[in-house]
């Protein structure tokens, strides 16, 4: 078992109450992010070497970099709480138990790039978690810890203020650029880029997006210092993670556990194993887009971007998702690909129309309509998903097909008739009407 | 259709907390949702009216999102979740059954308007799962033995 800190969710009760968070050191990395200038603040998270938790696990310090110096125009601070990814619930329990220290690491994020004004912005399914976000934001208000109070609060002269944005059911709101568009009051289409949002993003100004479980780890490097965190977890990967574990084990749930941590040691000891002590037969380790694993080549994986790159998949949002070995894997593909025909914001062809057929032909395969063909059909389309979009959600619906296709093949080719059953098509051509059947009817 | 004064004035609050005023067509939508039931296209005038938006512009983001509703759903708003975590620990049973027992189907309304029924895509509480949601309550850890006791005590309690 694992003897990490807990350092986004600590165990402290009531710690989503302010008086808690100040009485257990709150606030204190945000006055610590004072006494440094914005660049050292930015230079101590890039040498702690924390990566965006929202799935691409790009550098937070360096992102934070790419915003433009001075105060010539507003800067923003958008982050990220849509939290759609089938499989990931890891943020509604900083919402829940830690919404504090969202906010100091906003303050210190703020403060690093100058930003004045930052928007939180939470999907909409989340209602009782957007209220309890809220309340905290108030709370921080009320005592001062956000807006022009800050000045009397902490000296100097920065503030910046906190707005708490309700989404409405959409996951394409988790891209990016996408929930700038929903921000800014549009329909939520994403944007091409470049431009980047550092250079023009809300309202066409500088802009970061960060997830909320990344912000939320900020403050704890200010606290412990860039070195001591960079040592948490995996080399190249550094610190915790919120691990979601789901599906076929005995205690799913969220646990804040280091990077690199063993797939087989989370599903076994921290989860419990897999009810009725069944094998394992898949495992999607972070969130239903990424491409999966297969339940005889887990050991010995490690939870981390550079372990899991090597086996051709991701670790996403550590959504992990646990498949037993009744698991009917054509269904689990033909459910996901019906996800993202569902989500699909049909602004790009490849993905509108794409992601249609795969959810088509996964139909056909499941009913035992189809041949092996149609297999191969699958992956042609997948291939001509991927990467011919604006955005990652094309990549996102063809990833779990093709991956689910090239681990489990034996399985969508049983389901599959051995080749085209052509009496049954000239039964359907021999029905149709022709000049002939319709003149002889009369 | 009218706002009333008070609400008026909580949607200029809500147009001064963004740099531009069109950024609170999302919270405004929800209010308009939440007093008249559902976007017809009466509110989408009202709305657009007050936002001052093209009617063009506001049905176009009522229609983009899936939880403002484009037709009159119960008093009770039961989403089941199928998708994949769900589905894995029983979700789509519960789905059937709830169908049943209500005789309706995804996104429809029983005829005195107090069920309504949609089958969700994922709710973000996996590691409950299978889970339902009824109005704004999540209930996590549901199964066929429960969920006719989960919503009855929903109903009775509203």
């Amino acid at each position: 078992m694992y003897t990490a800190p807990h350092i986004v969710l600590p165990q402290i009760p009531n710690l989503h109450r302010i008086d808690t968070y100040l009485a257990n050191g709150g606030y204190a990395a945000y006055r610590k992010a004072l006494s440094m200038t914005p660049d050292q603040v930015i230079d101590e998270v890039k040498r702690s070497g924390l990566r965006g938790r929202g799935g691409a696990c790009f550098p937070t310090g360096l992102k934070w970099s790419f915003m433009p110096k001075g105060n010539d125009k507003p800067k923003y601070l958008a982050i990220n709480g849509d939290e759609s990814e089938p499989g990931s619930f890891k943020d509604r329990q900083i919402f829940e138990s830690n919404p504090h220290q969202l906010i100091e690491g906003i303050l210190i994020a703020g403060y690093a790039m100058g930003v004045k004004q930052a928007f939180i912005y939470i999907r909409g399914e989340y209602h009782k978690w957007v209220n309890m976000m809220e309340d905290a934001v108030r709370e921080a208000y009320d005592k001062g810890y956000v807006g022009e109070r800050m000045k009397q609060t902490f000296g100097g002269d920065y503030t910046i203020d906190i707005v708490v944005h309700k989404g409405a059911g959409a996951y394409i709101c988790g891209e990016e650029t996408s929930l700038m568009n929903s921000l800014e009051g549009d329909r939520a289409y994403p944007r091409f880029k470049p431009p980047f949002p550092a250079n023009k993003g809300l309202w066409g100004m500088p802009t970061t997006i960060n997830n909320v479980e990344t912000i939320a780890t900020v403050p704890a490097i200010l606290s412990m210092g860039a070195d001591a965190y960079s040592k948490i977890g995996a080399p190249g990967h550094a610190g915790t993670i919120l691990y979601g574990v789901s599906g076929h084990v005995n205690k799913p749930g969220v646990y804040e556990l280091p990077t690199g941590a063993l797939l087989t040691d989370i599903i076994q000891n921290v989860c419990g194993g897999v009810p009725g002590n069944k094998k394992v037969k898949a495992v999607i380790p972070g969130g239903s887009s990424m491409p999966p694993l297969r339940g005889d080549e887990i050991e010995g994986v490690r939870m981390d971007e550079e372990s899991l790159k090597v086996l051709g998949t991701h670790i996403g949002t550590a959504g992990i998702m646990v498949m037993d070995e009744d698991t009917d894997i054509v269904k689990v593909t033909l459910r996901i690909a019906r996800f993202y025909h569902h989500e699909s914001c049909g602004q790009c062809t490849p993905c509108r129309e794409g992601c249609g057929w795969m959810e088509k032909v996964l139909h056909r395969i499941e009913h035992g309509d189809a041949t092996s063909s149609d297999i191969d059909l699958l992956l042609n389309v997948a291939s001509n998903i991927e990467g011919n979009t604006i955005c990652a959600l094309g990549d996102a619906a063809a990833w779990p097909v093709r991956g689910f296709i090239l681990k489990f093949r034996e399985e969508f080719e049983a389901r599959c008739k051995p080749q085209r059953n052509y009496i049954s098509l000239n039964v359907v051509h021999g029905r149709r009407a022709t000049a002939d059947t319709l003149t002889r009817s009369y | 259709m009218t706002f009333t004064s008070d609400e008026l004035a909580t949607i200029a609050t809500l147009k001064a907390q963004y740099p531009h005023p069109k950024a609170a067509i999302m919270p405004v939508l929800y209010m308009a949702q939440k007093k008249w039931g559902w976007i017809s296209d009466d509110v989408v005038r009202t709305v657009a009216d007050v936002m001052e938006l093209p009617t063009s512009h506001v049905k176009g983001v009522a229609s983009f999102y899936t939880m403002y509703f484009k037709k009159p759903m119960g008093k009770h708003h039961i989403q089941v979740c199928t998708n994949v975590s769900c589905m894995l620990r029983g979700g789509e049973a519960i789905y059937d059954h709830v169908k049943q027992r209500f005789g309706i189907g995804h996104n429809e309304a029983t005829a005195d308007g107090t069920i309504s029924l949609e089958e969700v895509e994922c709710m973000g509480a996996c590691g409950g799962a299978p889970m339902i949601a009824i109005n704004e309550d999540f209930y996590e850890n549901v199964s066929l033995a429960t969920v006719d006791a989960v919503i009855d005590g929903h109903v009775k309690k509203a």
